[in-house]
């Protein structure tokens, strides 16, 4: 399971990348492995205004469907449009191509609430037992 | 072939699309006056017929015929889908629904008796639940959570109050927070308590005064019964919030607890489940709704009333609070008629055997499968229950094989997937309708799989071998999602049969 050092991590299973005041957000290795193959993404509008643990989002996989949540305060500056045709690119790439949200963070330091890889990826040991 | 031993294996054709069949000509039967449909073209909103196919009849008897028989229901054999209580419907309760079938919705006199029997079921369902008012008119499950919600959300701007929030345990039905949704509710998601129950310190930490309503079902997913669900209802009514039950696992506590007693102010009943009516693609379902005194004035009209001398009749004035109406003319009444024949048919102590049995039975199974498979939860349970993939999964083999697996035993396959709190769920409900050899049989299925996964893992992942269709894919379905009537001119792309 991949979890990628220089990100932040929630407890819902997104990674977050912080620059300067940008925040782009998609979902993990572990969350895309335990969904099965996505079939459908649909994510918010550019510009809509979220708090933290706000839906963004919907994944659906053959399993279930899921929210994604915004890991932080902000608003959404932009959505990975390519989602909503190749949905598969998550299970391919999630912490890649298939980013999900830019979100405009009204505080950065709020980053710091979230999980440094270490710390999730003993979060996500805890949650398979 | 592992299941061999207990299913046959008879040809069927692979039959086509009825479209795809027949040819110009083919049907020799024209449509008589007044079916003749040469004007049509001049009808507004008929700029094209509907293409329609040109089989004879004997292609059409044989086309139905055959898809019959690739067809699995509950009078097939044991139909375990946990949360939907596909038990056995007793084969009177038509007889008597088909009886009033001739009878036109507009014919007053001719519709008296037929509204008698409604109230006789509205009077019924009250008491069972122990609520004070009843609507039948929602078409199903679903359809009656979003008239509950309705019904609350009049009652609180009746207050003068605009509370937004409804609360929603982990283990809740999908419909749930889609019904409030609708009913213009945001929904919020509380987890349940380690033990598979919401406990009421869990729910005060999330009431505030823009908590509506909590959205609950008992007893709930997992099949467990929500034991702080006085106090939960004591802690909402002093917030001023309401307490809405989702009735539908009633199977489980009909004729032994009444939501009423447990506080419940709302809460509807899925009578295609409790008592006893087909449903599951089979419909149509019914999903009455059942208020405490006070909600009462909101419910749907029209409302079913005794009048002056005696005579039930419909009336849709004077209710200026009510909703309004939820479903054109009545609702699914030949439903009604055959939930009411089957209470009257149980009586008091029947529906009580029917609960008991159906836990019994849920017991029996549980008890047996513990072994083979991870038991989600300890807390005892009641109609259902809930095991997961954990032991299986190491070798490879997840609850999507273990389902289909099942299917070469010549059993429908149990809910998987669901609840969400789960992973891997696999959510057996036996129902209080299989005989003891059903369930046996059911059980050795299980132990015939659990020793494949063990010992011949990847056969697990071709099955079912048996069934007419093999393992489909239903990655490939969901992506390419091809919902119109097929071009005939045009052969269907052979994917996934």
């Amino acid at each position: 399971m991949e979890i990628p050092e220089q990100l932040y991590y929630t407890e819902d299973h997104e990674w977050g990348e912080l620059e300067d005041d940008l925040m782009r957000v998609g979902i993990t290795d572990y969350a895309q492995h335990e969904l099965g193959d996505i079939v459908f993404v649909e994510l918010v509008e550019a510009g809509t205004v979220v708090a933290k643990g706000d839906p963004i989002g919907t994944v659906e996989s053959v399993k279930a469907v899921s929210e994604i949540y915004a890991p932080v305060d902000g608003e959404v500056f932009e959505v990975n449009g390519a989602l909503t045709d190749t949905p598969e690119l998550v299970n391919q790439d999630c912490y890649g191509e298939a980013w999900m949200v830019v979100l405009k963070v009204n505080d950065p330091a709020q980053a710091d609430t979230l999980m440094d890889a270490r710390a999730y990826q003993a979060y996500v040991e805890a949650e398979a037992k | 072939m592992a299941g061999s031993e207990y299913v046959t294996c008879f040809p069927e054709v692979r039959e086509p699309l009825l479209n795809l069949k027949g040819g110009p000509g083919k049907n020799k039967r024209l449509l008589p006056a007044p079916f003749d449909t040469s004007g049509a073209h001049d009808l507004p909103g008929t700029r094209d017929l509907p293409d329609l196919p040109d089989v004879s009849e004997v292609e059409t008897v044989r086309h139905f015929t055959r898809l019959s028989r690739l067809n699995y229901g509950i009078d097939h054999g044991m139909y375990p889908l946990g949360s939907c209580t596909m038990k056995y419907n007793p084969k009177i309760t038509e007889e008597i629904a088909a009886r009033l079938a001739p009878i036109h919705p507009a014919d007053t006199e001719a519709m008296e008796p037929v509204l008698k029997r409604l109230a006789q079921l509205q009077d019924h369902l009250g008491k069972i639940c122990g609520m004070d008012a009843c609507s039948l008119w929602p078409a199903a499950g679903a359809h009656g959570e979003l008239t509950g919600m309705m019904v609350i959300s009049s009652a609180l701007k009746s207050r003068g109050e605009h509370r937004r929030t409804v609360l929603i345990p982990d283990t809740a039905h999908g419909t749930n927070p889609a019904s409030c949704t609708i009913a213009g509710f945001a929904t919020k998601a509380i987890p349940s308590g380690e033990k598979g129950y919401l406990e009421a310190s869990i729910l005060r930490q999330h009431l505030d005064q823009d908590t509506a309503a909590l959205m609950i079902t008992n007893p709930n997913t997992l099949g467990i019964f929500e034991q702080e669900i006085s106090a939960i209802a004591g802690l909402l009514h002093e917030n001023g919030s309401y307490l809405y039950m989702d009735g539908a696992n009633l199977n489980a506590i009909m004729g032994i607890t009444r939501p009423g007693d447990m506080g419940v102010d709302c809460m509807h009943v899925n009578l295609h489940k409790s008592f006893g009516t087909p449903h599951g693609g089979g419909g149509p379902g019914s999903g009455p709704v059942l208020v405490r005194k006070d909600l009462e004035p909101f419910l749907p009209t029209p409302r079913i009333v005794c009048n002056g001398s005696g005579a039930y009749v419909l009336e849709e004035e004077p209710y200026p609070e009510s909703i309004g109406k939820v479903h054109s003319c009545l609702g699914n009444v030949s439903v009604c008629i055959k939930a009411l024949a089957y209470i009257l048919s149980l009586g008091p102590r029947g529906l009580r055997e029917a609960a008991t049995t159906a836990s019994l039975n849920a017991l029996y199974l549980k008890n047996r499968l513990k072994k083979l498979f991870d038991l989600a939860y300890e807390t005892p349970t009641l109609h259902e229950f809930v095991l997961s993939d954990t032991l299986q999964k190491e070798g490879g083999v997840t609850t999507m094989d273990l389902a289909k697996a099942l299917m070469d035993f010549g059993f429908h396959p149990p809910t998987v997937y669901f609840p969400l709190v789960v992973a891997g769920a696999l959510m057996i409900e036996p129902t209080e309708t299989e005989p003891l050899e059903e369930l046996d049989r059911f059980v050795r299925a299980m132990e015939n799989i659990a020793a494949m996964s063990r010992e011949e893992p990847e056969k697990t992942h071709e099955s079912p071998l048996a069934a007419p269709v093999f393992r489909v894919d239903e990655v490939w379905a969901a992506r390419n999602l091809t919902l119109t009537w097929p071009d005939k001119r045009i052969q269907p792309e052979e994917k996934g049969i």
